[in-house]
């Protein structure tokens, strides 16, 4: 038996261009009936990975699909993005990223 | 513009209550410290185990802080929350800080970790009595809407000083156990003005449980929290009888009463059934007359 039999992992990867280094993790969200909490961290690689951990099962293609979206919005690099989801709804993930990548000191668009 | 207790996060209200951009945590959500328990009933975990634990300043003073998130399960006290609690408090004993913050707002123990949890809870006590007997004041501030109940009911008031908001609750059971083990009859837990008449800030600030009655207003509870930083009670034998005593004199007091209204009528106040309408300041002023009247 796996430790988490009823949870669904999720793992994607973009290839990003706004490179981040060197902030304190950011938490945003409360893992919450229909909530989730987003967790960004800088990371050593060049790519924006998202790591998913879910109540909902079965959703994967949603999951991607708003992964996608989030990236082409922001397209960060260096930054590992964790989420803790309790059934959030896509737009309630979305806003959730979006505040997330909000609170990125000193995002500048076009920075190496 | 006004900032609401309950409204806001548990980091917001670090953010807020304490000195701006003071706040420094400590096993933050990167140290991922997650619950061991909740995976294995399929729950998701939450990077902080819904405590947010640290250290900041207040009115320039070193401060130890937690703040409990009602979001995540209720703010249910499970093995790892309980844990964060204690370390923060045995931190205390090292680092001498002005005073102990914990901004609670908690159902209780969480039931997924019930064993787990009900050891947290009398550690977290245990931690706090000794933080209070080296000297070192600690300070509830209670206004989330989950309240304060259960075990973390019985913490809040071990402490020093407790705050409130009027729309902030604190108790030991809460009132879907209390109709669930009495019946309908002994208490309606969907009576939402019976809850706050019984639970409220405003009656335990007019019964005592509580020292300080602020509107549901972050900058109030800053205010009050600045106000309670010389507030250490010695923890004595003599303050143990002395509140002991007190207990048993409520219940000669009050003890036949079926309803807050006739407690408060029974402490003097001319007009219990108009007090669920008054704001925090008018309750402040009956509590000053009262206590004129009793001297």
């Amino acid at each position: 038996m796996t430790d988490d039999s009823s949870m669904e992992t999720l793992h994607f990867e973009f290839e990003g261009s706004r490179r981040r280094t060197d902030f304190a993790p950011i938490l945003v969200g409360v893992v919450g009936s229909g909530n989730l909490e987003v967790l960004l961290e800088p990371a050593a690689h060049l790519r924006c990975h998202i790591d998913i951990r879910t109540s909902a099962r079965g959703f994967g293609p949603i999951w991607e699909a708003v992964a996608r979206d989030f990236h082409r919005r922001h397209a960060l690099s260096g930054v590992n993005v964790s989420i803790n989801d309790m059934g959030a709804t896509p737009a309630v993930v979305s806003l959730r990223l979006d505040q997330a990548a909000a609170s990125l000191p000193g995002l500048l668009e076009g920075q190496p | 513009m006004n900032r609401s207790f309950a409204e806001s996060t548990a980091r917001e209200r670090l953010q807020h209550v304490f000195d701006a951009g003071s706040f420094q945590e400590l096993v933050g959500p990167g140290a991922r410290v997650v619950s061991p328990h909740l995976a294995l009933l399929g729950l998701p975990a939450s990077f902080d185990d819904g405590v947010v634990v640290g250290r900041a300043r207040l009115d320039g003073q070193i401060v130890l802080v937690a703040a409990q998130e009602g979001g995540f399960m209720g703010g249910g006290v499970g093995e790892v929350h309980g844990a964060k609690l204690v370390g923060l408090f045995q931190r205390a004993l090292l680092d001498r800080p002005a005073a102990v913050f914990v901004l609670a707002e908690s159902g209780g123990v969480r039931l997924h970790e019930a064993n787990a949890g009900l050891v947290a809870v009398s550690e977290v006590m245990r931690a706090l009595l000794d933080v209070r007997a080296a000297g070192i004041p600690v300070v509830m501030l209670i206004g989330g809407a989950n309240g304060c109940f259960g075990g973390m009911g019985l913490i809040a008031r071990c402490a020093d000083y407790v705050v409130m908001s009027d729309i902030g609750r604190l108790s030991m059971s809460g009132p879907e156990v209390i109709e669930s083990s009495h019946g309908v009859e002994e208490f309606d837990a969907r009576d939402r003005a019976l809850v706050w008449r019984t639970t409220g800030g405003k009656h335990r600030y007019l019964t005592g449980d509580c020292d300080v009655l602020v509107d549901d207003d972050i900058q109030a509870f800053r205010t009050a929290a600045i106000a309670a930083l010389p507030c250490h009670r010695a923890l004595t034998l003599a303050s143990l009888e002395r509140e002991h005593a007190m207990l048993e004199q409520r219940l000669l007091s009050f003890g036949e009463c079926s309803d807050s209204a006739q407690v408060w009528q029974a402490l003097g106040i001319a007009d219990p059934l108009a007090v669920p309408e008054l704001d925090a300041s008018a309750v402040r002023a009956l509590k000053a007359q009262g206590s004129e009247a009793a001297a």
